[in-house]
């Protein structure tokens, strides 16, 4: 199958791939460390976007649409996840009137 | 539908009756009901076997099926009864006796809140019984066999409230299960050697086990080794069941029962099933050349040993007890000595007169409120003088003074072992003939001390426990049975009285009266055909002359004085000078403490059997509650462990898990990065 696209050169690869890099090692590091359980949430959509933006780096360089497909369905997926997650946390909010993850620890051994 | 056929609802009459009587127990005010049910239920079944005598006695036995009920591979078993003159004695012993009893236990059961369930148990056991001597194959015989031994259990066990009684119902059911282990590895080699355990069919195409064991005899049939072991597994079960030493520990303690049970089934009927199944078996037995002996050697030492315990009980039951074991070892000796007919002769006229003196102890027990220790009742013939001349009756019979019953059948039984003894210059059998002899004269010492003791000398008695204040009012007193409680000792109303009268008759006449009716009957019983002839024959032959008699009027004479001694003993030692018997008891205290203790048989077993058995379980049980519990629970213990060790990881923090998933994703990253370069 012939693609529209003209193939992605290594050194522009390089970028995108730290772009993502950093994106998710920014949505992890959200994640681990902010107790808000909103940021914590956007924390992990970042990471979504650093992956989604890798997949998409691949799919050029080899001119395959599977990565971009993917990604596709990864962020649709994202928006109906993300009314639920937001949803959760208002819940969590009226139960305890905090935003704070460490006072939903009662699963403990 | 021949007029045999009716025969068939013997047992089932008594069968129903143990139905209705249960559903008696179900309210009180029915309770009273039980006892007619189960006496007409008896008395019809004694008069069916009543009515029909002359059709078994005129023609051949024969079998009737009253329907099938096992068949597998070539194991064929049915409801099956046998019909032959042996079975119609013992028909009229059992439906006899047990309706008399029965009569007799509706007035001596009176105001007892187990009413109704006694009744129930005594129809089962009629059921059980009549199976038992009408059964026409092995396995129904078992069926029979394990009835009345469970009946015997349930009314030793009728007080269940005292532990005495518990513990005694179960040490006859424990003692019962040795012999009948016994006995059922006999009928498994039975049915290996023979390939069937019907008894007798008639028909020569598919011959019974009678009938194959009389062409062994012929030489039609070729031996095999495993006739030798047959008899000695079979005779185990008699052994048990009719209380023969090593076996006979249970029956002394099922006197806990009610006496109307003591009397029919621990003397009268269920004990004597032994010597009816060898009397059944009896060409099997005589395949064997050492069953026999066997028999008659354990039979004669039993009776001896026996009346020996019983000349030293205080306890009027005790001494019945053993006089019913000695007198069962009587039977295993007529049998042992071919004389199947003097030993079922003993076991009709013995039903008599036992039951006659277990009834008549059960009046005084009954008049002195549960006092039995002959030792606290004296001179009793005021106060009860019908009862004292009943058990008179009884006991001149057990005695075996010429004339009664007890005279007849005793005399058979010696006279045959002796002269089978002095015919084939067996030294052996004279000897057993002679401790027979001696035991004769020691019956006649025990059963006269205790009518000495209890109906003459003074009259000093004191009550039995019964009369106590505490006692618990009963709650079926409200009005359907009445019963009166005397504080002095009293005689007993009709309805007990009457059936001690029929027996009594029966203590004095039956010997004579049906000595040629049972000694026909028997003779022509199917069993009796091979083996068994050839001994009567013998002993019919050989002219043997003992001081210039024959050995039956020799054996009258020696009856006659034996017993009269035996009388002449008891009555100066415990009638005219009881202060000689206590002198004589002090000088020999060892030989009486012994005999008190009944030779130590029981404590001998306990050392012998139940302790190391109990010490077995317990250290079985430590090796359980140690090894095996610890195993299962070391199996639980682990995962518990390993969840105690790791659980401390899970704080519940959600960033706690996210560090751990992001770390992990990086070991195992890393992992596979630099593993697959």
């Amino acid at each position: 199958m012939p693609t529209p696209f003209e193939p992605l050169q290594d050194a522009a690869l390089s970028h995108f791939l730290m772009t993502g890099a950093v994106l998710f090692a920014l949505g992890l590091a959200g994640f681990l460390c902010r107790r808000n359980l909103i940021i914590m949430f956007l924390s992990t959509e970042l990471m979504f976007q650093g992956v989604a933006i890798s997949l998409v780096a691949f799919s050029r360089l080899h001119g395959n649409d599977t990565g971009q497909t993917f990604v596709i369905f990864v962020l649709t997926i994202a928006a109906a996840e993300a009314a639920l997650a937001l949803g959760l946390v208002v819940l969590l909010f009226r139960r305890k009137r905090t935003l704070d993850c460490e006072a939903w620890a009662a699963m403990k051994g | 539908m021949s007029k045999l056929d009716a025969f068939k609802f013997i047992p089932w009459i008594p069968a129903l009756a143990a139905l209705i009587c249960g559903a008696c127990c179900w309210h009180r005010k029915l309770r009273v009901y039980a006892a007619p049910v189960s006496i007409l239920s008896i008395v019809a079944a004694f008069l069916i076997s009543f009515g029909f005598r002359d059709a078994v006695a005129a023609g051949n036995p024969n079998t009737i099926n009253a329907f099938s009920w096992i068949h597998i591979g070539n194991l064929n078993v049915d409801f099956g009864y046998l019909i032959d003159p042996l079975t119609l004695v013992m028909l009229f012993v059992v439906t006899g006796v047990g309706a008399l009893v029965a009569i007799y236990a509706a007035g001596y059961m009176a105001g007892d809140r187990g009413y109704a369930r006694f009744f129930a148990y005594v129809s089962l056991f009629l059921f059980a019984m009549t199976t038992l001597v009408m059964a026409d194959n092995l396995v129904l015989l078992y069926l029979g066999w394990e009835g009345v031994g469970l009946c015997s259990y349930l009314l030793i066990g009728f007080n269940f409230q005292k532990p005495s009684a518990v513990a005694a119902a179960k040490k006859a059911f424990i003692v019962n299960r040795i012999g009948d282990l016994g006995f059922a590895l006999g009928i498994f080699l039975t049915f290996q050697r023979y390939g069937t355990v019907t008894l007798w069919t008639g028909d020569a195409g598919s011959p019974g086990v009678l009938e194959l064991a009389a062409q062994v005899h012929d030489g039609t049939l070729a031996a095999a080794p495993a006739d030798l072991w047959i008899p000695f597994l079979l005779m185990l079960g008699a052994f048990g069941k009719s209380a023969q030493i090593p076996l006979h520990v249970w029956l002394p303690d099922a006197m806990e029962g009610p006496t109307p049970v003591s009397a029919l089934i621990h003397a009268a009927t269920m004990v004597t099933a032994g010597v009816y199944m060898i009397a059944r078996l009896l060409p099997v037995f005589t395949l064997c050349p050492y069953a026999l002996p066997t028999v008659a050697t354990v039979g004669a030492i039993t009776a001896l040993f026996a009346a020996l315990i019983a000349a030293s009980q205080n306890d009027l039951k005790k001494v019945f007890a053993y006089s019913t074991i000695s007198q069962l070892g009587y039977m295993f000796l007529g049998i042992g000595v071919l004389s199947s007919v003097g030993a079922v002769f003993h076991l009709f006229t013995h039903a008599f007169f036992k039951a006659l003196l277990f009834l008549t102890a059960g009046n005084v027990m009954h008049a002195m409120a549960d006092q039995l220790d002959m030792r606290r009742i004296s001179g009793l013939r005021r106060k009860m003088p019908l009862t004292c001349l009943l058990m008179l009756a009884g006991c001149l019979a057990l005695a075996g003074v010429p004339g009664t019953a007890g005279f007849f059948s005793k005399d058979l039984i010696l006279a045959s072992a002796l002269q089978k003894g002095l015919s084939q210059h067996d030294w052996r059998i004279t000897t057993l003939a002679v401790l027979a002899i001696v035991t004769a004269l020691l019956t006649a010492y025990y059963t006269f001390r205790l009518w000495f003791r209890v109906f003459m000398g003074p009259a000093k008695y004191e009550m039995g426990p019964k009369h106590a204040p505490q006692e618990p009012v009963d709650e079926s007193s409200d009005g359907d049975i009445r019963v009166e409680h005397y504080h002095e000792p009293h005689e007993m109303n009709w309805l007990m009285n009457g059936p001690l009268l029929v027996l009594a008759a029966g203590a004095l006449t039956a010997g004579f009266l049906c000595k040629e009716w049972v000694t026909t009957m028997v003779g022509g019983a199917v069993s009796a055909a091979p083996g068994s002839a050839d001994g009567h024959a013998a002993a019919g032959a050989a002219e043997i002359l003992i001081f210039g008699l024959d050995v039956h009027s020799f054996m009258i004479v020696v009856s006659v004085v034996v017993s009269l001694g035996g009388i002449a003993l008891a009555a100066y030692f415990h009638w005219l000078n009881r202060s000689a018997a206590d002198r004589i008891a002090v000088r020999f205290r060892d030989v009486v403490r012994a005999l008190q203790n009944k030779f130590f048989v029981d404590e001998l077993y306990d050392a012998l059997l139940v302790r190391p058995l109990r010490m077995l379980g317990s250290l079985f049980y430590i090796v359980d509650r140690l090894l095996i519990e610890g195993l299962v629970s070391l199996v639980g213990a682990l995962p518990r462990l390993a969840g105690m060790a790791v659980q401390t990881s899970q704080r519940g923090f959600l960033q706690g898990y996210g560090l751990g998933m992001a770390v992990g994703t990086g070991v195992v990253l890393l992992f596979v990065i630099y593993l697959t370069k």
